[in-house]
């Protein structure tokens, strides 16, 4: 009771000294950024599982897509049930003895126990970094895999575009390439996402019969009557940095220093 | 009081609207409204924003040191734009992809400020929402119609759908990707504050200077 009385007391006392009085100034601020502190913390914990629940969906959403599962109204969960999630260590192009589930190759990628720093003259992706180990998803028929699912990143012109690259069961054909995340010109770079322009990728081919790496964004429209038009994908009209960043870094994550060995083993098993 | 409540919701939507006569808000305007879904979400969201820090404000405005006001303010007004941002993470996910930045820019947006210190600051609680209800409205209708021109023009669509084939999936239209670039909106704003105040003549403000003509023969 006393302790209520000396409470209003203190209040009271505080509501009614004048406004630019240094003690009131100095408690007003005070209490104003406890309350806020409070309201924002608390709005944090409490959407925080539902935030991380849409990330996670996204990332399954897209993975989907790009292997051409994804339908309107299915279960993204119940269908992403079909894939085996594995974890390649890069460098040597094994599986690696690491829980898929708890891996996280973008946090892995900033800490430096984890990455390795890119040198100028391999960093064509322009990442700076990139993780030892990669996530993979393989959709297997079998004892087979018929599509492989590998997360590409690279810059573009204003942002790092982060997604997916899909082949199919000759690890050679492309089934398909989403971004996930980035922030090219709408309607120039943006078209990254243009179902018309992403369906060109199905069906051209990564590497050559001598197992070079060959794919590429040109500029211009791909002749199909020249030699090579199976690597070839059309540029974007309007956005040449953007095209080439998108080849770039494509090339950057198939090639030696990125996917490169593992595809290669992957190559040589299923020709075995 | 029903009048007065009329004119302070409805008054921001032409005749005193934050964009087109106060030329508040612009820069958002620009990076918004490359469609109508964004810029929707984003007009909820400022409105939703200033109508309640409008309310809060006013609600503790007897009580504000003038020396940290604007302080308090802004403060008030962060702490509700993290919150609005946390929710449309949590409820409308691809939304908050699409505005990324930009809603967290709301804190920035002066016509949240603007209305705090000039109206809020001296009115009760529930007419500063309203107030602030009907600025957001003023600023939604302009979002909206900027949208509108843009998508339509730059991309063939409203809200996401094809409205007019465009050339690059079989169809005749060549979409102008200039409206697709932040530039387009001041001319599409522009063209609007020309409109209305060619319909509005008290909106024109008068010249800071005056012409002045000079003849050949003044100068000789």
């Amino acid at each position: 009771m006393t302790e209520n009385n000396k409470n209003q007391g203190f209040l009271g006392n505080l509501l009614s000294l004048p406004n630019d009085n240094p003690k009131k100034t100095i408690i007003v601020a005070a209490l104003l950024c406890l309350v806020c502190s409070i309201l924002v913390s608390t709005s944090a914990v409490i959407f925080k599982p539902q935030q991380q629940a849409n990330k996670a969906a996204d990332i399954k959403k897209n993975i989907l897509a790009v292997t051409g599962l994804l339908t309107e109204d299915a279960d993204v969960n119940t269908l992403f049930e079909q894939f085996e999630i594995k974890v390649v260590d890069l460098a040597t192009g094994d599986y690696a003895d690491i829980d898929p589930a708890t891996y996280d190759q973008r946090k892995a990628a900033a800490d430096p126990t984890q990455s390795i720093e890119l040198p100028a003259d391999q960093d064509i992706a322009g990442i700076g970094r990139r993780a030892k180990f990669a996530t993979v998803y393989l959709l297997k028929d079998g004892d087979k895999a018929k599509q492989i699912v590998l997360p590409i990143h690279g810059y573009g012109l204003w942002s790092t575009l982060y997604g997916f690259i899909s082949f199919e069961a000759d690890f050679n054909t492309v089934g398909g390439l989403q971004f996930y995340a980035h922030a090219e010109t709408p309607g120039l770079g943006g078209e990254v996402d243009n179902p018309k322009w992403r369906k060109q990728w199905q069906g051209k081919k990564a590497f050559n019969d001598k197992g070079e790496l060959k794919i590429e964004v040109i500029r211009g429209h791909v002749d199909f009557k020249v030699a090579g038009a199976e690597h070839q994908i059309d540029g974007l009209s309007g956005a040449t940095l953007t095209s080439r960043g998108v080849s770039n870094l494509v090339n950057y994550w198939l090639g030696k220093h990125g996917f490169g060995p593992y595809l290669k083993k992957m190559r040589a098993e299923v020709e075995k | 009081m029903a009048s007065e409540i009329k004119s302070t919701v409805f008054d921001p939507l032409v005749d005193n609207n934050p964009i087109t006569l106060q030329v508040l808000g612009v820069c958002s305007a620009l990076a918004v409204t490359t469609n109508m879904m964004a810029a929707l979400i984003m007009s909820i969201a400022l409105t939703t924003v200033t109508a309640f820090s409008s309310a809060i404000i006013s609600s503790i405005r007897n009580h504000i040191p003038s020396s940290i006001r604007i302080i308090v303010q802004m403060t008030i007004i962060a702490s509700l734009v993290i919150i609005v941002d946390q929710l449309l993470k949590a409820y409308a996910y691809e939304a908050s992809k699409q505005l990324s930045v930009f809603v967290g820019l709301i804190i920035t947006n002066c016509i949240v400020l603007g209305r705090a210190e000039a109206y809020a600051m001296k009115n009760p609680p529930v007419m500063s929402f309203l107030d602030g209800i009907g600025n957001g409205l003023g600023y939604s209708l302009i979002l909206m119609v900027v949208g509108f021109f843009r998508e339509l023009l730059g991309a063939g669509k409203l809200f996401g759908h094809q409205i007019i084939p465009v050339a690059n999936e079989g169809g005749w239209y060549i979409p102008n990707g200039l409206m697709l670039l932040p530039p387009s909106a001041f001319f599409v704003i522009g063209l609007l504050i020309w409109l209305i105040r060619s319909l509005k003549k008290e909106q024109v403000e008068p010249a800071d200077y005056q012409i002045h003509q000079v003849h050949r023969t003044e100068v000789l």
